[in-house]
């Protein structure tokens, strides 16, 4: 096994993941870093051009005000926010996402990103917040913006970032990173004043609808493994609503979204007995108030009623884009220019975002003019962008933000200098790819103002490098050590491999923690189930093996995941509500308690303790 | 729905600087093997998808192919075999053909970008930052950027 060399690395803003949110972060501390000369690096486990969600690209925006054009103010985003997701937002945040999204959308515009528009030269809207774009190179532009902003010299690619580092005098702050490369054998020490933690949501916690050869094939990116998430919680960062998990309803097996048909499409959600899902039971709603009578319906509410159909032996669920086409051609005179617009913007809608889809329609020989497409919900996620909100618990801007909720530096954590943003951030949902590279921005121009302010050379501790490299390279000498007690590789009783280990981590959490395969359903005793099963998991993992870089990647990502997991089984059991049915329930809890439980769900972990405290935190906003 | 390799047409992007696939998977899914020309008599080295299992389908290594060598296949558990769908990206845009199984093919072509590749020039137009608007609650550009006169707030 060959020992690692370690490269120390000092920068002053260090960014963790280069996605939207990295992109943004890297960008605006570049520009207000100038001003002292300050540098900003930017770490990324794959290539910036095509990493993240947006590696694909995508067919909207799904998030811009349009202030220039009074079409809305931030104020009726936050309402919207507060609606979809029954009640609970971190407000200060939501309104903050909202004031500055559009400059974000107008640099986008500027630096080449094509935006359809209407005659009158307003952007062409799918919905009330959702532009549509010819994305297909939506993330390398943002990303060249990004690299030249910070420099050439300041980009680490193929980095996988594993730890967060603690101040070794004040561990209240903030001291770096440490990672590895995933094509040598080397190890990064980041030594930073300040940290941007945007390595995205966490996928593949929970087993998903695909399987075998298209196990990848989910909805949100395969690669966003709850990296974000698991090096905050360990450095012990206070973490929000990590309950608060996402499941979307999409076509089934692309995995295709269905926003653009639904809003602009205007396309209806049937059963397999041609009943309308939402008017059948629509009465479903009312066990919901205040929410269920408010419009739009709610995420969780519009799954809440699918799966009430799913019960009622409603299923297959089709989207109708035939009967949507066959009227938008009409509509256009049938003629035959106007039709090719339609199919074609049908078409980009995946060939931009989501191109298995488009390959599943010719696999399947399905004309979506002629012919309805199946529905699914999706397994759940973990992710703060969406209409969901895990992440980090972090101040909020000085001007908008209750005092409780303000401790100095917009987006920073519970640690000194630490910030985060995109779905690194709790709390505050519909972000989406605009939003979460505003966010990124305000996280990296307060990076710059604590380190002016608080700008102190971080003291790293050696013994604690030497252990972290001891820890991660052990995977080498798990496989080392074992693979002489078989005849065969993946079988061996002194190891495990990372997939294998993805497995069990995806059974325990679709049987016990409410998955696709448990109906979204839990209670206690499935949790503290769960909770054990995860254990013996956690110490079984210590014997995951690795016979190259790449699986040593896997390896580190199957214990994100499950950091994850175990974040999210302990916020469902200490919330003994179901505030977003559709995502999942409480079976013990069945009911909304605005009551008692319109508060946020804290937690933190404390690693010398080995021990989680969670707590309730008031709900406030100074929104009216 | 993983990608694979046509041997016939991977020439392990010998003329270039990098592998253009491994460069760009974001799963760290191609990988550039020396000695795999020579299964097929090649004198050079191929690639191939190390783990087809964790693949989106996300096509970026398709894209960035200097040889069209890369394809991909539905996955094999579910999407019925014959289908194809092929891109040919341009600096400005991108030409979609879709195949189907029972032999029809729709094509499309959609714009991906309005400037020059390389032409971001990030802070263009504006001054060097005071570190008196470092502590403004506006980002970089704005209002201008906003498109509004001022940035909205809350009467607290
Ligand atoms: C199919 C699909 C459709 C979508 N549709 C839309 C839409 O129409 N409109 C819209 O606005 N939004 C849409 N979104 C949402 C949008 O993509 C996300 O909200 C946004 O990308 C989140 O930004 P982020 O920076 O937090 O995460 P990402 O953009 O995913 O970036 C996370 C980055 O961190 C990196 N990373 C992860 N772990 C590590 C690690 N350990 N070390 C180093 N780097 C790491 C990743 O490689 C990645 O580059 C869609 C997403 C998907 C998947
Ligand atoms: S399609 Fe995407 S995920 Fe699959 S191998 Fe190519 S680049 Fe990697
Ligand atoms: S990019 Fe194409 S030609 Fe180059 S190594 Fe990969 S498959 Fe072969």
């Amino acid at each position: 096994m060959v020992q690692p060399e370690i490269e120390t690395v000092e920068t002053d803003v260090l960014v963790l993941g280069g996605g939207m949110a990295g992109c943004g972060a890297a960008y605006e501390a570049a520009y207000w870093a100038k001003t002292k000369g300050l540098k900003v690096a930017i770490v990324e486990k794959a290539a910036i051009e095509r990493s993240g969600a947006v590696a694909m690209g995508l067919s909207a925006i799904n998030l811009y005000l349009g202030m220039r054009w009074n079409q809305n103010k931030p104020e009726d985003f936050v309402h919207y926010v507060r609606q979809d997701l029954m009640g609970l937002s971190r407000e200060d945040l939501v309104y903050d996402i909202a004031r500055h999204v559009d400059s974000s959308v107008h640099l986008f515009e500027e630096w080449g990103l094509p935006i359809f528009k209407n005659a009158d030269g307003t952007y062409k809207r799918e919905g009330r917040w959702q532009i549509m774009i010819h994305g297909e190179s939506y993330k390398p532009i943002v990303a060249e913006a990004a690299k030249t902003a910070v420099g050439d010299g300041n980009v680490y690619e193929r980095i996988f970032a594993a730890r967060l580092l603690l101040d070794a005098k004040d561990p209240s702050k903030i001291a770096g990173a440490v990672g590895f490369s995933v094509r040598e054998n080397k190890i990064y020490v980041f030594k930073a004043k300040a940290v941007i933690v945007t390595a995205g949501g966490a996928t593949g916690v929970f087993r998903p609808h695909s399987h075998g050869e298209g196990l990848g094939r989910i909805w949100y990116a395969p690669w966003n493994t709850g990296s974000a998430y698991s090096m905050m919680i360990q450095a012990g960062a206070k973490m929000t609503q990590m309950e608060h998990r996402l499941v979307v309803a999409r076509f089934k097996d692309g995995y295709g979204p269905v926003g653009m048909w639904f809003l602009l499409f205007k396309a209806v959600l049937k059963n397999a007995k041609g009943e309308l899902v939402e008017q059948k039971w629509a009465d479903l709603l009312k066990e919901w108030e205040p929410y269920g009578s408010g419009k739009p319906i709610p995420t969780p509410l519009r799954n809440h009623q699918m799966m009430a159909d799913f019960r009622a032996g409603g299923a297959p669920f089709y989207l109708m884009t035939d009967e949507a086409m066959q009227r938008m051609f009409q509509e256009a005179g049938n003629d035959p220019k106007k039709i090719r617009e339609i199919e074609a913007d049908a078409w980009e809608d995946f060939l931009d975002m989501t191109m298995s889809q488009a390959l599943i329609w010719a696999s399947d020989n399905i004309d979506p003019a002629k012919a309805p497409t199946e529905v699914v919900l999706t397994e759940p996620y973990l992710m703060g962008s969406h209409a969901s909100g895990t992440g980090a618990w972090v101040s909020g801007p000085e001007d908008i933000a209750p005092k409780e909720y303000f401790w100095g530096y917009n987006r920073m954590t519970t640690i000194k200098g630490l910030f985060a943003a995109g779905d690194g951030v709790g709390g505050s949902a519909h972000k989406f790819s605009s939003g979460s590279h505003v966010e990124g921005r305000l996280a990296g121009k307060a990076a710059v103002a604590y380190i002016l302010d608080n700008g102190a050379t971080p003291t790293v501790d050696e013994g604690q490098i030497q252990a972290i490299k001891a820890e991660l390279w052990k995977p080498f000498e798990n496989y080392e050590k074992g693979k002489s007690g078989s005849t065969k590789d993946d079988i061996n009783p002194n190891y495990l491999f990372p997939k294998m280990a993805l497995h069990r981590l995806q059974k325990i959490m679709d049987e016990y923690a409410g998955g696709q395969g448990s109906q979204y359903i839990t209670t206690e005793h499935m949790l503290q189930k769960g909770l054990d099963r995860l254990k013996v998991f956690k110490e079984d993992l210590q014997k995951q093996a690795a016979r190259d870089l790449h699986d040593l990647l896997r390896c580190w990502e199957v214990w994100d995941r499950t950091w994850c997991a175990e974040a999210h089984m302990r916020h469902m059991l200490f919330r003994p509500e179901t505030r977003w049915p559709g995502y999942y329930y409480r079976a013990d809890y069945p009911t909304l308690d605005d009551k008692n439980w319109k508060v946020f769900v804290n937690s933190r972990y404390d690693a010398s303790k080995g021990e989680w405290q969670l707590e309730k935190v008031p709900f406030l906003t100074n929104v009216s | 729905m993983p990608t694979y390799v046509n041997p016939d047409k991977c020439d392990g992007c010998r003329g270039l600087a990098r592998t253009a696939c491994m460069y760009i998977c974001p799963n760290d899914l191609m990988k550039y093997d020396a000695d795999l020309g020579k299964v097929f008599s090649k004198e050079h080295g191929m690639a191939f998808n190390q783990e087809p299992d964790l693949c989106w389908e996300c096509f970026s290594c398709v894209k960035a192919c200097p040889t069209g060598a890369i394809v991909m296949r539905g996955y094999a558990d579910v999407v019925p075999l014959g289908a194809t769908l092929t891109p040919l990206r341009a600096t400005d845009s991108i030409m979609w053909t879709a195949k189907y199984r029972d032999g029809q093919t729709k094509r499309f072509k959609f714009p991906i970008r309005t400037t020059p590749w390389g032409s971001i020039n990030p802070f263009k137009d504006f001054p060097e930052p005071s570190p008196a608007d470092l502590k403004k609650e506006t980002l970089y550009g704005e209002p201008k950027w906003l498109m509004v006169d001022q940035l909205p707030t809350l009467k607290k």
